[in-house]
């Protein structure tokens, strides 16, 4: 069914991840990535796949979540690394196959940039699985906030987002009832040639479109009634505060990007 | 008599295997013979959705089987197919499905889909359309331009004209105001009686089911709890408000001239009220 799709799923809990503040967490996840491709020998590799594995141990969200998100990407991985293993050249020939030369330093790199691709993705996860829409764009919003001086509507982008990730669900539920009801009229979505089949969307793509713009029209009507009127002078339930929890978290992952340069520079 | 459609212990869970796994069916088995009008009722959430899409085979039991004349609707891909057109359903909310340019093609929609030939198709087309009240010049009209009421009359038609041994309505009458609701219901009893139609009708209205059906089904978190006619189930009242129903209003009445002394066992609807009361009157009692 179309609703089990893994689209950035929100896993509730109440570990010391979920109750970072969001901004942190999205600062962090940046400050991570920096730390990422700083990286470059064995043992800062080490380390920053280390710290990430500890972290979503900490989240206490299931290994298996993550594999399940990495599924779909995992043909861009291995891509890659095939690129990284054929096209680097080096001085350890490994392997001498027609025109095709694999170094060892080839193989390395393959090995490295895959762990980097592989840590990106699962810590964007581990940010999205840990935190809600909701609070994610709250974030966005407070961190963009200053941009709003050189004229960017913060605010309207803020909502925007927000409500496309609250409305992706209740359509993803909508087409599979429309495609249900259809298919009790005998619609046929699965013979053809490919022109049969895309003619076969019509009768989904239409009364979804239109339900879109009915849903799209009461919210506006719902939004207007409540007198709704943007950004300006608007001021939220819910505020954000940092706490001790989010300080200490700066000041660990300050740790390992300070640890990461040292051990980069000098080589270790 | 052979059942028309046999339900064989089904189960179903939602999104199994996953942290929002929710097991929709429990368990239900049931027979539904020709000619039937069976009315399901049941709390919002207790399945009966679920379980409409199971028989015409638009979702798979994870257990047990449904047999359609005899043989299990998930046999074969050919077969599995044909039983949409066997058992039509229309869902809740069905206007929701009108894509067409006319109401004429959203209604030859289905008929057209079973590869039916253009005269045939013209013939169910009028047919149904005449079965809900559909006129001349609104077939040509975009479905788009009727009223509520018109486009879910228009929604059941393309059902109708699809001919089905066994018509499932789910919550027909939803959301219409009192007119458009009789409207329907009225529809849907001329369609039984011109056809002999097996009809099977999901709804939360009592006094709907008492007046129309002649057995009914009741769903309770997921299981069937009651499977009887309407006067088995409505005797046994305060088993449905437990179940956090209601029962229809005409009973109620009489459950509480019942605690007030006076017995009239059976009575689930006006005209039996009626005759009830004249019954008691005439007999010299003085009520
Ligand atoms: N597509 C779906 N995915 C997951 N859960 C669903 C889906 N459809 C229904 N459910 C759940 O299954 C249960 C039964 O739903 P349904 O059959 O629609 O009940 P009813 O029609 O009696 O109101 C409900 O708890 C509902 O939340
Ligand atoms: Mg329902």
């Amino acid at each position: 069914m179309l609703k089990d799709i893994t689209l950035g799923q929100y896993f509730p809990g109440n570990s010391v991840i979920h109750r970072l503040d969001p901004r942190t967490k999205l600062i962090l996840l940046v400050a991570y990535i920096a730390a990422l491709f700083i990286a470059s020998n064995f043992l800062s590799y080490a380390l920053t796949l280390g710290f990430l594995v500890i972290c979503i141990a900490i989240s206490k969200i299931q290994p298996k979540a993550f594999f399940k998100g990495l599924k779909p990407l995992i043909v861009l991985m291995c891509f890659t690394g095939i690129m990284n293993l054929f096209f680097t050249s080096g001085e350890t020939l490994l392997v001498h196959f027609w025109i095709i030369n694999i170094y060892l330093e080839g193989l390395v790199r393959a090995i490295f940039m895959i762990l980097r691709l592989l840590a990106l993705i699962c810590a964007t996860f581990l940010l999205t699985y840990t935190t809600s829409p909701i609070a994610l764009t709250d974030a966005l919003e407070s961190l963009l906030r200053p941009l709003g001086k050189i004229g960017l509507p913060v605010h309207e982008l803020a909502m925007i987002m927000c409500i496309a990730l609250r409305f992706i669900p209740t359509l993803l539920e909508e087409t599979d009832k429309i495609i249900s009801a259809q298919k009790a009229r005998g619609a046929d979505f699965e013979t053809g040639s490919l022109i049969q089949r895309v003619k076969a969307l019509i009768p989904i793509l239409v009364p979804l479109f239109i339900s879109a713009f009915r849903r799209a029209d009461e919210l506006a009507t719902a939004m207007e009634c409540r007198c709704y009127q943007g950004g300006e002078g608007r001021t939220k339930m819910k505020q954000l505060h940092y706490a001790p929890l989010d300080y200490g978290a700066f000041g660990v992952l300050a740790l390992l990007l300070a640890a990461t340069i040292t051990l980069t520079v000098f080589g270790l | 008599m052979t059942p028309l459609l046999e339900v064989n212990h089904i189960s179903y869970t939602y999104s199994a295997g996953t942290p929002f796994a929710h097991k929709a069916l429990d368990d239900v088995s049931f027979q539904i013979h020709p000619g039937e009008f069976i009315g399901v009722i049941g709390h919002t959430g207790s399945g009966k959705s679920t379980l409409m899409q199971h028989l015409n085979g638009l979702l798979k039991p994870d257990e047990g089987q449904i047999l359609l004349g005899g043989q299990d609707i998930w046999s074969d891909k050919k077969f599995t197919r044909a039983c949409r057109f066997r058992v039509g359903l229309v869902f809740q909310y069905p206007e929701y499905q009108l894509f067409e340019e006319t109401v004429y093609a959203d209604i030859a929609f289905g008929p057209k889909n079973m590869g039916l030939d253009e005269n045939e198709v013209d013939r169910r087309v009028r047919e149904a359309a005449g079965f809900v009240g559909i006129t001349e010049q609104q077939l040509k009209a975009s479905p788009f331009d009727l009223s509520g009421g018109q486009k879910r009359r228009a929604a059941i038609a393309g059902i109708v004209a699809m001919e089905p041994e066994l018509l499932i309505l789910d919550e027909p009458t939803a959301g219409l105001d009192p007119r458009g609701r009789e409207e329907i219901l009225d529809n849907i009893q001329a369609y039984r009686q011109a056809k002999n139609a097996t009809i099977m009708m999901v709804t939360h209205s009592m006094n709907d089911v008492a007046r129309l059906a002649d057995r009914l089904l009741v769903m309770s978190g997921s299981r069937l709890v009651l499977d009887g006619t309407p006067e088995e189930i409505f005797v046994n009242a305060q088993s449905l408000v437990d179940m956090g129903l209601d029962v229809p209003e005409v009973t109620r009445v009489f459950l509480a001239l019942e605690k007030m002394g006076l017995k009239f066992p059976g009575v689930y609807t006006m005209e039996q009220a009626v005759r009830a009361l004249t019954q008691r009157k005439g007999g010299g009692g003085h009520a």
